[in-house]
């Protein structure tokens, strides 16, 4: 799970880690009102997305006047940001976060990411961080400081220290940039993050360490033990389809094409829509129904493919292991009645009963195409959405 | 004798008296595999499906020898059950759980590194459809009559992908020794690489067919096996090939990231490995069949 830049500086901060003042602005005017608070001459616009390389889309602007600060944010919110990391689609600014400006003397680079080679967390940081820290990486990958943590004993206070002098800091600037570092640390560990990333962290004109950003993850395992985090969630950055079915307890991933999937197990679903693909067709999403699926859980997985309104055709794969075909076909069968679909569904059982399903299908006396195989699955669907597509353009 | 599980393995279940490890423990017991109690904590002493139930996995191990453990404990609580069965000197556990914390996981492997090798536990999963050797014994989940016994070994990440090979096995009359469900997520028990020794030193097994998966290094590492020592023909499918690029938020997975993640480069791998590659998820048993014949 994501949270925003202002909701991870809080945390940061709550970590001994420093960051510069700030406040959440919603309308203009109160983006406006923060810099009187703030005070200062210069401020920091930024749209609260849940993505980076927001700079390059015009989320993050420097206003040295309260006029600027006011358009800025008149820009920026109701917009979608389009970045690499959004999709062409965007993300909706509907906050932002009004911040005094630093003056930078360097900016460095810290992440805290699970390595699962070596399935510990692994502390990485350059001294040439910003924008660029993806070439560097690439072109100069010994530039790049790696520090393993022991899960045993967790993060120790040399390990920072010596990241801290590998960086190239000054002397005087050692233990704040130690206290940071361990802050991060223990904050990833205390909140069981799945990433935590500072870029820039800067070292400012007056010779202080600070992180200019925050971007914070978490693993969606271990929410049970963190309510405060769950409560960050923000469903607006989200895609709507996705939090609709995550709502719901089914795993589903939005993509971009027409051919709607019913899957039992992730690397299935994976596979039927390699398959869906190597047909001629695209499919529009990944769902794991998951296991001990009712035919109540397959009628709701219909209800979310059906949520999309790309969807042109359907199809279920099911190999049924704690799954039952009976089970399956009956909530088929009550997908069919209850939404009213019309357009091709192809349905391919296997497994546990898998002839009492059948039967049921059979006798349904619904249009519903059945498939022995997956490939005869895939194939029947993408040419039967072709077919449909062809009968409406005439 | 196949690998890992055979009718002589004391399987004890944790999380027994609970519905889900009620259900499949009737099923295991059902065919044939030697189920010797279980342990739900506080429950000890009760009867349940006409077997011993037990406080601690200690308490249980004392009365039953068991060397196995199949735990159902529910993710949250799950990482502790492991390390139960490690401290009480099982040989194998096999963990079902689907969602446990990466942390958890990460001190799971931990803990279970403070015993010697050869008293270290094997861990199969989290995440997984468990471990079956057909005709003999399985614990999991799987539905055990799509396996026919035979001398094919099947190690997957996926549940379900691996019954598709099973099954269009079955279909061309070839058997498996044992199939391995080594789980789905991030960080598990045991490697495709750890799974690959075992099918190499067992007498029983002829090949072995890999199941895997976009993302994480174990296939690549895998393959580097295969080619340096493995003299039995090796079989893969990979799903994921047209997956999406992940949406990702910050910089920090793409510097970590290394070669061989993505499915194409998985496959690309493992064929320079010498491995036949499954093109397609329906073509499990027809390249199967041509390996073996």
């Amino acid at each position: 799970m994501d949270i925003h830049e202002y909701q991870a500086k809080d945390l940061l901060k709550q970590f001994g880690v420093a960051v510069p003042r700030g406040g959440i602005a919603y309308s203009p005017e109160q983006a406006v009102y923060r810099c009187s608070e703030l005070s200062g001459d210069k401020w920091v616009v930024k749209a609260q997305i849940h993505s980076g390389a927001r700079g390059k889309a015009g989320g993050v602007r420097i206003c040295a006047s309260e006029e600027e600060v006011q358009e800025a944010a008149q820009w920026m919110l109701g917009r979608r940001l389009v970045t690499h990391q959004t999709g062409p689609q965007g993300k909706l600014v509907n906050r932002l976060y009004i911040e005094e400006a630093t003056n930078i003397a360097q900016e460095l680079y810290l992440a805290f990411v699970m390595d699962r080679t070596l399935e510990r967390v692994v502390v990485v940081a350059s001294a040439q961080g910003g924008m660029e820290i993806e070439e560097i990486s690439e072109n100069e990958p010994d530039s790049i400081i790696r520090s393993v943590v022991d899960p045993a004993v967790g993060m120790q206070a040399f390990q920072a220290r010596e990241i801290a002098f590998q960086l190239g800091l000054d002397a005087p600037l050692i233990s704040q940039a130690s206290k940071t570092i361990m802050g991060c640390y223990e904050l990833m560990s205390q909140k069981d993050a799945a990433m935590v990333e500072i870029n820039p962290l800067v070292v400012t004109t007056g010779n202080e360490i600070v992180a200019l950003d925050g971007k914070l993850s978490f693993d969606e395992n271990a929410l049970f033990r963190h309510p405060g985090i769950s409560e960050l969630r923000d469903k607006s950055q989200e895609d709507p389809r996705e939090t609709y079915a995550g709502d719901r307890g089914l795993n589903y991933i939005g993509l971009d094409g027409k051919i709607g999937c019913i899957v039992n197990g992730a690397g299935l679903a994976m596979a039927t829509l390699d398959m869906i693909k190597m047909a001629g067709g695209e499919p529009a999403n990944f769902l794991d129904v998951g296991g001990g699926a009712s035919p109540e859980r397959v009628l709701m997985s219909f209800k979310a493919v059906l949520n999309d309104k790309n969807v042109e055709a359907i199809l279920v794969n099911i190999f049924a292991g704690i799954n039952r075909c009976d089970w399956i076909a009956e909530g088929v069968i009550r997908a069919v009645k209850e939404l009213d679909i019309k357009m091709p569904l192809v349905v391919r059982l296997s497994g546990t009963n898998v002839e009492e399903g059948q039967k049921l299908l059979a006798e349904s006396g619904l249009n519903i195409t059945t498939a022995n195989t997956l490939a005869e699955a895939a194939n029947k669907v993408v040419h039967q959405w072709k077919a449909a597509d062809l009968k409406e353009a005439v | 004798m196949a690998i890992i599980i055979n009718s002589e393995t004391k399987v004890l279940v944790t999380g027994f008296t609970g519905r889900i490890g009620s259900f499949h423990a009737q099923d295991m017991i059902n065919h044939g595999t030697n189920v010797v109690g279980g342990v739900t904590p506080g429950k000890g002493g009760m009867t349940h499906l006409g077997l011993p139930v037990f406080n601690t996995v200690k308490g249980a191990v004392a009365e039953t020898q068991a060397d196995m453990v199949i735990s159902f404990v529910p993710p949250p609580f799950a990482a502790d059950s492991i390390m139960e069965a490690a401290d009480a000197g099982i040989k194998t556990c096999v963990c079902i759980a689907d969602g446990l914390p990466t942390q958890d996981m990460i001190r799971v492997k931990r803990y279970m590194r403070r015993y010697k090798e050869e008293k270290r536990m094997r861990l199969i999963g989290p995440n997984c459809a468990g471990v079956i050797t057909p005709g003999q014994a399985f614990a999991g989940l799987m539905p055990p009559h799509i396996y026919k016994p035979g001398r094919v070994g099947i190690v997957s990440r996926s549940g379900t992908l691996g019954y598709e090979a099973a099954s269009q096995m079955s279909e061309r009359g070839i058997g498996v020794s044992s199939s391995i469900g080594i789980g789905g997520d991030p960080i598990n028990g045991s490697s495709f690489k750890d799974i690959m020794e075992l099918f190499e030193g067992d007498p029983d097994t002829d090949a072995v067919v890999l199941v895997g998966e976009i993302g994480g290094p174990q296939e690549a590492e895998a393959a580097e096996y295969i080619r340096d020592h493995m003299t039995k023909p090796v079989a893969a499918y990979i799903a994921g090939l047209s997956a999406p690029k992940g949406r990702r938020m910050g910089h920090a997975g793409a510097i970590v990231s290394a070669f061989g993640e993505s499915a194409q480069e998985k496959v690309d791998i493992l064929k320079q490995a010498g491995v036949s590659i499954v093109p397609t998820p329906s073509s499990f048993g027809e390249v199967i069949e041509k390996m073996v014949a």
